[in-house]
């Protein structure tokens, strides 16, 4: 069983991965590529969508996917792999996404979840290995912060505001 | 003018404030940590501390640990660990400096090096204690946030800021922001590669602007209103390139959300599978700056509802922090009138003109014959902080030349300033001369390197110790670094000297023409490398050329740029056919 770090508790994951046992009207995550080829079958599936980007996948080509879409997990295969952090802020805050958003892969450790968190991101799948509960802690391991950002983490102060 | 120096219109900080920390005076003149900022670094030396335990317990292995420490300014080079300190922007009050003192006796050996980037590298720190002299430094409202790695480094500025008589604004209240907007950035932590911003607000450009991901001017615009042009895709190091301008004025109200589309842009679309090709001089290169330019721009305007804004509160905030000194205005006055011709040498060459009568900059020469360039020792930082105390409102500047600043010495105190730095081996007569060479640490203690720089700079020295000759060749820049990554600036100096590997063997590719000062060259190989041994003697012939060469008051670099190449080529090598 798959656990996902989510707003701050540790849940057991109701997403399945395209590739993984499937049951009708699960919930299943499939990846951009497979959304783009089978756009009209996975719309028609009977269940909630999530769609997974790689780090070259653009969210601009996301866009009219979102409608459909309960979550998008963002792939960050390593933990130098900074171009998610992009998708994600865009995906809040250019696109207005609402759903699930949701940082997988082997560079998901708990030394970047506050980052993460920042950006937008309120669910966490951590690389094999990470420590759970030290991640959860890591979330609330700054009490200030000079940058705007997704109020996932609770702040004592932050120096710069959007508008 | 002078009246609106000496009576600053806006407000400013206490006079008198103290630490919570220490106890320790605040020095005015520079930015003061507020309960954010000290929180900040708090924090951060309590995730380096656990992240450090967590390596050492095994938990992280070397490459998990690797993009952690290396944010926190730890390398792992050749002898030791690196630690390189930010000093942001190249401010630095005396007291910061006598930690740093404290700290290269306590963890280290004794002594620091200057860097280009206005940061100190100390050389032999242990792995285990850098939590701990991070949070030593922590007390003195410093850090190492993000002096290596890929992400924003420490922001650099002119350092002559706020004194230079040609300066139309302040540059560090700027910095100031762009260091905080800059900091554990969410989205910017994890870039392609390493990105490097500097601020000038002169009409001399003394920060070398021209050679960084991002070089922001302080300008005017027709309507008198302060802003910023902003240029894009500098850089040294492999395939080095000079800056374009990206856009002609910014307002400063937008300078956070204009740098986060920039940003943007270059996170999503840099290159990233090759680590040559990462900087944001090859994705400029490669969209050309029009299309770079069309992309920002439709960026900044998509993205500035959700980006960091600057209002013009903050900015009057940080502003006030760098107010000008109290200064005396007196006349000025020829002090070196009956004076000894080693202290009108020193006048000459190590002081500068300040734009309030009766003051001087003095440069405090790291570059003594005897020594390798930048390195300081802790006794002499320990002197230089009370001389600060003494002469010039407690506060230090280091330059990206490597030498540190007295930024407002009263010209009646120069001669015993000059007394005092003369025993403490820092008045070397030199600054500007080509003994004032740049020099990245070289073969002796970076991993990167692939030869030398130190013993050649030792050469160096020892060849051109005569000092009358060193002025006869007058103002010139020799840059020296130990492999590609060009941390010696070689690109850009008069001289460029660049360390290569042949079969295990240094060699010395030698550049000629660079410039980042003003008018912005990167010099052009000569000719074949040349052994460690030969390359004064290349230095030397090349000097002839000049000396044979130039006109009446002309400088090395103009003639360089009058002649060409051709007859230094020709004589460089000329005893020396075999030279391969």
């Amino acid at each position: 069983m798959r656990h996902i770090l989510r707003q701050r508790e540790l849940i057991a994951d109701q997403w399945r991965y395209l590739g993984e046992q499937l049951a009708p009207g699960e919930a299943v995550v499939v990846p951009f590529a497979e959304l783009a080829r089978e756009r009209e079958r996975w719309w028609a599936w009977d269940g909630r969508l999530g769609v997974r980007l790689a780090p070259v996948d653009r969210v601009e080509d996301l866009a009219e996917e979102l409608p459909r879409l309960d979550l998008v997990a963002v792939e960050f295969p390593s933990p130098g792999e900074g171009r998610g952090y992009s998708q994600g802020r865009l995906l809040r805050e250019r696109y207005g996404f609402r759903g699930e958003l949701r940082a997988v892969g082997a560079g998901v450790r708990q030394d970047l979840v506050f980052l993460l968190a920042r950006c937008g991101f309120d669910a966490m799948e951590l690389a094999g290995g990470e420590d759970a509960q030290a991640a959860r802690r890591a979330l609330t391991r700054y009490p200030v912060a000079y940058q705007p950002g997704a109020a996932q983490v609770a702040l004592r102060r932050q120096r710069f505001h959007a508008p | 003018m002078l009246h609106s120096l000496i009576t600053p219109e806006r407000g400013a900080p206490n006079h008198t404030v103290f630490s919570a920390r220490e106890g320790a005076a605040y020095s005015p003149g520079m930015y003061r940590y507020d309960e954010l900022d000290q929180a900040f670094v708090d924090a951060r030396v309590a995730e380096f501390r656990d992240q450090t335990r967590r390596h050492l317990a095994g938990e992280l292995s070397e490459e998990e640990f690797r993009p952690l420490r290396l944010r926190n300014g730890l390398y792992i080079q050749r002898h030791a660990p690196m630690l390189r300190i930010a000093i942001p922007y190249g401010l630095l009050a005396a007291r910061q400096l006598r930690k740093l003192a404290d700290i290269t006796r306590r963890y280290d050996k004794g002594y620091g090096h200057f860097t280009t980037r206005q940061n100190l590298q100390l050389n032999w720190p242990k792995l285990e204690d850098v939590p701990q002299i991070l949070a030593e430094l922590a007390t003195v409202q410093m850090h190492s946030i993000q002096t290596s790695g890929n992400c924003v480094r420490n922001v650099t500025a002119d350092h002559m800021a706020g004194i230079a008589p040609d300066e139309i604004e302040d540059p560090r209240p700027y910095c100031e922001l762009i260091r905080q907007w800059a900091t554990l950035h969410p989205e910017f932590t994890y870039l392609p590669r390493k990105f490097k911003i500097a601020v000038t607000g002169a009409a001399t450009d003394r920060a070398a602007s021209e050679v960084h991901d991002i070089g922001l001017h302080l300008v005017r615009d027709a309507r008198g209103e302060l802003g910023f042009r902003v240029l894009v895709g500098g850089g040294l190091g492999r395939a080095p390139m000079i800056g374009q301008v990206v856009r002609e004025f910014l307002p400063r109200a937008e300078l956070f959300a204009y740098l986060e589309a920039i940003l943007r842009i270059y996170n999503r679309q840099g290159r990233r599978d090759n680590i040559h090709k990462a900087r944001i001089k090859v994705l400029v290169k490669a969209l050309g700056i029009e299309r770079f330019r069309e992309q920002v721009e439709a960026e900044w305007q998509a993205g500035r509802g959700a980006a960091a804004q600057l209002p013009a509160a903050e900015l009057e905030r940080v502003r006030a922090f760098f107010r000008p000194q109290p200064y005396e205005i007196r006349a000025d006055q020829d002090i070196t009138a009956g004076a000894s011709p080693r202290f009108k040498a020193w006048y000459r060459y190590n002081t500068r003109a300040h734009r309030v009568s009766g003051y001087r900059a003095v440069f405090v020469s790291l570059k003594a014959h005897d020594a390798a360039p930048g390195d300081m020792s802790a006794a002499q930082m320990e002197a230089v902080a009370a001389l600060a105390e003494r002469f010039s409102f407690g506060l230090l500047r280091v330059t990206h030349t490597q030498n540190l600043v007295l930024a407002d010495v009263p010209q009646q105190h120069l001669h015993e300033l000059w007394q005092e730095l003369e025993a403490l081996k820092l008045a070397t007569p030199n600054i500007g001369t080509l003994t004032d060479m740049i020099a990245c640490p070289g073969l002796d203690f970076c991993s990167l390197a692939n030869a030398g720089t130190l013993d050649v700079a030792r050469q160096i020295q020892q060849r051109f110790d005569d000092l009358d000759y060193l002025y006869d060749i007058g103002e010139i820049e020799l840059k020296m670094s130990g492999c590609m990554n060009a941390c010696g600036h070689h690109h850009v100096g008069h001289i460029g000297v660049l360390g290569v590997d042949k079969h295990g063997e240094e060699w010395y590719q030698i550049t000629l023409g660079g410039s980042a000062s003003g008018f912005t060259a990167l010099g052009e190989v000569i000719g074949p490398s040349v052994p460690k041994h030969e390359v004064a003697a290349t230095l030397e012939r090349i000097l002839e050329v000049y000396r044979a060469q130039r006109l009446e008051e002309e400088r090395f670099i103009e003639t360089v740029r009058r002649v060409g190449l051709k007859p230094f080529k020709e004589q460089a090598y000329a005893p020396h056919p075999a030279a391969a």
